[in-house]
């Protein structure tokens, strides 16, 4: 166990969810206005991924997929610009050519992000291979989920990033569904960490709804990756609390389930031990989360003043 | 000049691209096994065998080459290519336009096709036009040992994903290749022979079956110009344009399936562009509509022969 954990500064992971879920219910809201394309949401996922981000060194890349929001927001990328992307913006990261399935920031370190689910599997250890043969110094973190997880090329990843000693840190942000297919639908095991050891790779499963337990769980893996030069899969166990992509009216989710996932709320569970541990007071913590929707706000309103691409962007940036 | 074949040319074009950059590296199924000098020269971190697994050799590829260096892979059979469609057209052809031109994918795909080794549908299938179909990528298919390095080392210094397709037939037909700094540019076609009655458009191994129905031709007073493709993507249109207009007439051949084949593009085109230079109607040869044979009648007659090319070209010089 990293023996600075306990010194882990919680304020400001729990600000960053709050932007996150912010961010993601702006995007719900400007949905059902009309002014926002539809979107996969990661809403109930905010801690597994800030925990895991805010684990990284800046020298670190990260792949990502369509469930992007707190990878991206944890990294410090610019609300306005993801906004302006999502709603096709000439501002956005991507200027307005990916939309919210697949934003990369080079300048972050956030690259390659596929929506093929699998893709980011399939790039990471090409990415990997770049940083152990040009003598980086970053390793290679790759978020997936447990339906990348079936598919063939998660496989085939772990068993290449295995045999090449490649410096990435899988992370498999399980959040129980599947687009619109329960995980027991499709897996016989409960996990995906089980599948790392057949390749000769260690693995953890960490509650992936404690922001606290999941930066400490990601700094102790991603420290192992560094120190070894060879892959590690963290499972973050966490619950997909919106559906697939927006709208979905969720008939098919077992409303027992989904409850009980609500009650462990992962900013809820935060906002308890900041309050319960004397760090905040309500109020404090009242104030962040306006602070955060205020940072939206200010967000959309730069996203709703970009401008569109000129048409000639139909056919610019296809070839090098 | 060296007398060398298109297998010795790519060998040639690997060792002086690897010498000439560091960051070129290759891998896929038997790389290092196979290409023995390259692992000696370059070592086992730049030559490198892989599992059978072409998803994760075509996606490693292109993570490897957006983020500074500028992989060759093998992926041997260009059918196999059905497994790393993702990586190659979802990934290497798109994330440079989604993320707004953040990447670039410098990067060489090879796999082998055609008629020649009776190995049957799964390892032949000239699949090239799905690549020419698909955004992003370049295709290259040459015809002579001499190009194959020329074409080869010019697809490893673009910055673009290139599908580099090799004709098995013509794998171990020795020809003249020159050493040293030879390039040839990815998008030009060239005139193997001038004529002016008929234009003769190929690549890969059907150039020399039109090369032998010119010559056929020339024998029954019909000058027929051939016109080697190189790429076909990008398609020298102007090349192509600029011959009909002289000759008036087209025949397009390729050993790839007819329905929907880089010679439907190109006729389209012609029909398009050129059709008052047309004094006759284009003809397309191409492959049935069925998989390849590997009993040696079969595979055979799968590809237009230079007769077919020759009766094509007299019905319409008539």
């Amino acid at each position: 166990m990293n023996p600075g954990w306990q010194a882990i500064d919680e304020t400001p992971l729990f600000e960053r969810m709050l932007l996150v879920r912010s961010y993601e219910e702006a995007l719900v809201a400007g949905h059902v206005a009309g002014t926002v394309p539809g979107t996969c949401t990661s809403v109930g996922q905010e801690a597994a991924g800030v925990g895991v981000v805010s684990a990284l060194g800046g020298d670190d890349l990260i792949l990502t997929n369509h469930r992007s929001a707190a990878h991206l927001l944890a990294r410090g990328a610019d609300p306005d610009r993801l906004l302006a992307e999502v709603m096709g913006r000439s501002g956005g990261y991507c200027r307005g050519k990916s939309g919210s399935l697949h934003i990369s920031v080079r300048e972050l370190g956030v690259v390659l992000t596929s929506t093929i689910v699998g893709g980011e599997l399939s790039l990471a250890t090409g990415v990997a291979l770049s940083q152990k043969m040009l003598g980086r110094p970053g390793i290679v973190t790759c978020f997936f989920g447990d339906g990348a997880a079936c598919e063939g090329v998660f496989h085939e990843s772990l068993n290449l990033a295995a045999v090449w000693e490649l410096p990435i840190l899988y992370v498999c942000e399980n959040n129980q569904w599947q687009a619109f297919v329960h995980r027991r639908e499709t897996m016989r095991s409960e996990h995906i960490a089980d599948r790392a050891a057949p390749y000769g790779i260690d693995s953890a499963t960490v509650d992936g709804n404690d922001v606290v337990a999941v930066q400490r769980a990601a700094s102790e893996a991603a420290e192992r990756v560094r120190g070894s030069s060879r892959p590690f899969l963290l499972e973050t166990w966490t619950y997909r609390s919106r559906g697939h992509f927006e709208p979905d009216d969720q008939a098919y989710v077992d409303p027992a389930e989904h409850a009980a996932w609500l009650t462990r709320d992962p900013i809820e569970i935060s906002r308890q031990r900041l309050i319960g541990g004397g760090r905040l007071t309500s109020e404090d913590a009242a104030a962040l989360a306006t602070r955060a929707r205020q940072r939206i706000a200010s967000a959309m309103a730069f996203a709703e003043a970009s401008p569109f691409p000129s048409l000639d962007e139909l056919t610019t940036d296809v070839y090098a | 000049m060296p007398v060398i074949t298109p297998f010795e040319a790519i060998g040639t074009a690997l060792t002086e691209e690897m010498r000439r950059d560091p960051r070129v590296l290759i891998f896929g199924e038997g790389v290092a096994t196979k290409r023995h000098d390259l692992l000696d020269e370059f070592g086992p971190a730049r030559v490198r065998n892989t599992p059978l697994a072409e998803g994760i050799i075509a996606g490693t590829a292109v993570g490897a080459a957006a983020t500074g260096l500028r992989p060759v892979i093998d992926l041997l059979f260009a059918p196999f290519l059905c497994y790393a469609m993702d990586q190659l057209v979802n990934s290497a052809g798109k994330l440079r336009f989604i993320s707004g031109g953040q990447f670039a994918f410098p990067m060489v795909t090879l796999a082998m096709t055609g008629g020649g080794w009776g190995v049957g549908a799964q390892h032949n299938h000239n699949n090239e036009a799905w690549f020419v179909h698909s955004p992003g990528l370049k295709v290259v298919m040459p015809s002579s040992a001499a190009d194959f390095k020329s074409l080869l080392k010019a697809a490893i210094r673009d910055n673009n994903p290139v599908l580099f397709f090799i004709d098995l037939g013509l794998l171990y037909q020795a020809g003249e290749v020159p050493e040293g700094e030879h390039l040839l540019p990815l998008g030009k076609a060239s005139v193997l022979r001038t004529g002016s009655d008929v234009t003769l458009v190929s690549y890969g191994k059907t150039v020399h079956a039109c090369l032998a129905a010119a010559q056929q031709l020339a024998e029954a007073a019909i000058s027929a110009e051939v016109i080697d493709l190189r790429s076909l993507k990008p398609l020298d249109e102007e090349a192509i344009m600029a011959s009909v207009h002289k000759t008036g007439r087209l025949v397009v051949a390729h050993e790839a399936a007819k329905m929907a084949g880089v010679g439907a593009e190109i006729a389209a085109q012609v029909a398009e562009r050129a059709f008052a230079d047309l004094r006759a109607p284009i003809i397309r040869l191409g492959g049935p509509d069925a998989p390849a044979a590997a009993s040696h009648p079969l595979e055979q007659a799968y590809a237009p022969s230079a007769e077919a090319i020759c009766a094509a070209a007299r019905s319409i010089c008539a």
